[in-house]
């Protein structure tokens, strides 16, 4: 999971480097981290730029027309694959085995396909299929008059599916395999006596999994829950492959519509940089916060 | 079978894979008794506690409990389970609660009550085992001996007919003891009915009943506590005593 986080996820420790000549205060530059300065100061550069520059403003102002885009497949995209990340984790230790092997083939078929070609795949293959054969069933449905079920099925159409929501879907079957896999390491983290006290009072796994074992586990593993989120939004940039209209998108048509390539992408590389910078900051206050309070 | 015996266990066999950690558990407890197990480590006294509200589930054998035999139901076994009350070595309180939210939890997902009565019901039991004004401090900010007696009112509170407590004081510093077993006295002296894996025979001899003495994943004898303390029949429970009575 380590190499999907944003810029702040290794921590910076420069300590070893030091060298027993150096005194106190070059230990002090040392160890600081250079490297966040640095962003930071080619942050507030380039944000210079954009706001003097009249070239670098109008790419500004018209690559923040794909925000929304971005931030809301993003945002959706997310959110649903928390619900799946959760029902495929608890899968992979469910004593069942079928739904154990289902989930575990699940993580492991996502897992195995980069995610630009599963994007492809699963909003111009699967969806499709899935639609058509839904549709199908409602007109089965239809002429074996159970029409209530079928008449909105029969409805369905791949046109009537945008892209953005193609794209969404996409990200969130992606997203849930690797989130189940973080809620599934939570649980196992959490000692086999909570389980057992629980049972022992009478509840059902179910419950205690709710009640007992959910919540230690989910406060454990917000910080790569955090990690996997600043990671997709960088990885919506790759909804564009859909022309989703998002930031990536726009700033690719804005560049092949003025051919001023190098306004266009380092305001879309700086506005990725800043969202992953301020995100990755909250996390990691969160995950301060939980450390101090054990 | 007698109604007032409410643990019956018969012909009891639990396999670990190849090992065999019990071999052939025959016992009754009758309602209201105090039965210790003592015995070596390893030699099935956690098992054969585990099995009877079936956090273990037995190779072959009966397990009994208050007229019902344990079967496979879910719903059978939750029902049971609410009726036995389990105190563990590592006591297993639930971290991110605090010590009133360990006791009504259980009461209101389980028995359904409402959320005052739980709370009467916690600050009733935290009351008995004698630290009310912890109520609303989190475990990891309680002493050992002080988790165990928040996890001893826990169980309490679910108005268990029998309570199985599995070495409750051995991972206590040894200023605790005391605390936690005068809680367990006196539960014994209120008539609970009790099953206690410990190897404190103060308590034994103060609040047994019965003692049990394990072995290889048998009893191998079982009789009143000043009886086998005084004439142990078997070799082996000789041995034992004379070992663990040295300290
Ligand atoms: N979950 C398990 N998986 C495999 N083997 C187990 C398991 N639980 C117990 N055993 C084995 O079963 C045997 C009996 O274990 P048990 O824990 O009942 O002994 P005990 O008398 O409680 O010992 P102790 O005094 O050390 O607690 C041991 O050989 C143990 O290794
Ligand atoms: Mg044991």
């Amino acid at each position: 999971m380590s190499d999907r986080g944003g810029p702040l996820q290794e921590s910076a420790s420069f300590g070893p480097i030091v060298s027993s000549r150096r005194d106190r205060l070059s230990l002090a530059v040392a160890q600081a981290p250079l490297w966040l300065i640095a962003i930071f100061l080619l942050a507030i550069w380039a944000g210079y730029f954009i706001l003097t520059r009249q070239n670098f403003r109008q790419a500004f102002e018209f690559i923040l027309i794909g925000l929304s885009a971005t931030i809301s497949t993003t945002l959706w995209s997310y959110s649903m694959a928390l619900i799946l990340g959760l029902i495929a984790g608890l899968g992979r230790i469910s004593r069942n085995v079928i739904i154990k092997n289902l989930a575990t083939l699940y993580v492991e078929i996502i897992r195995g396909i980069p995610i630009l070609v599963l994007i492809f795949y699963i909003a111009l293959v699967a969806v499709p299929s899935v639609v058509d054969s839904l549709q199908a069933l409602g007109f089965w449905l239809i002429s074996r008059d159970i029409s209530f079920l079928g008449e909105p099925l029969s409805l369905l159409s791949n046109q009537a599916i945008s892209m953005n929501t193609r794209a969404v879907i996409a990200l969130s079957v992606t997203y849930g395999a690797f989130l189940a896999e973080i809620f599934r390491a939570g649980i196992q983290s959490i000692g086999r006596g909570q389980m057992e006290a629980a049972r022992s009072l009478g509840m059902s796994y179910g419950e205690a999994m709710r009640y007992i074992i959910l919540p230690q586990a989910i406060r454990n593993v917000l910080p790569a829950l955090g990690n996997d989120f600043v990671a997709m939004v960088k990885d919506s940039s790759l909804v564009s492959v859909l022309a989703v209209r998002d930031i990536t998108q726009v700033a690719r048509l804005y560049a092949g519509r003025t051919f001023r390539f190098r306004e266009a992408y380092t305001t879309l590389a700086v506005l990725y940089l800043t969202m992953t910078l301020v995100l990755s900051l909250i996390v990691r206050m969160i995950e301060r916060r939980y450390e101090r309070n054990g | 079978m007698a109604k007032r015996d409410i643990i019956v266990v018969k012909g009891l066999h639990k396999y670990f894979g190849a090992i065999e950690a019990l071999r052939g558990v025959d016992l009754t407890v009758a309602a209201g008794k105090v039965v210790v197990i003592v015995g070596p480590s390893g030699s099935g006294k956690s098992t054969l506690l585990r099995c009877i509200n079936h956090l273990e589930v037995e190779t072959q054998g009966e397990v009994w409990v208050d007229g019902q035999k344990l079967g496979h139901d879910p719903k059978q076994i939750n029902e049971i389970r609410t009726e036995i009350g389990m105190v563990f070595q590592l006591f297993n309180l639930f971290p991110h609660l605090t010590a009133l939210e360990n006791i009504t939890l259980a009461q209101r997902v389980v028995r359904n009550r409402s959320k005052e009565e739980a709370i009467d019901m916690g600050l009733k039991q935290l009351k008995r085992v004698g630290i009310l004004e912890k109520a609303d401090v989190h475990p990891d900010q309680l002493s050992g001996g002080q988790q165990q007696r928040v996890a001893i009112a826990r169980a309490l509170a679910m108005d268990p007919k029998i309570m199985l407590f599995d070495e409750p004081t051995s991972a206590l510093d040894p200023e605790m003891i005391k605390e936690v077993l005068d809680v367990m006295l006196d539960l014994a002296q209120d008539g609970m009915t009790m099953l206690v894996v410990t190897h404190e025979m103060g308590f034994a001899r103060a609040a047994a009943d019965e003692l049990i003495f394990m072995d290889e994943g048998l009893i191998v004898e079982q009789g009143s506590p000043l009886d086998i303390f005084n004439a142990p029949q078997e070799e082996r429970t000789k041995l034992f005593l004379s070992q663990i009575l040295q300290h």
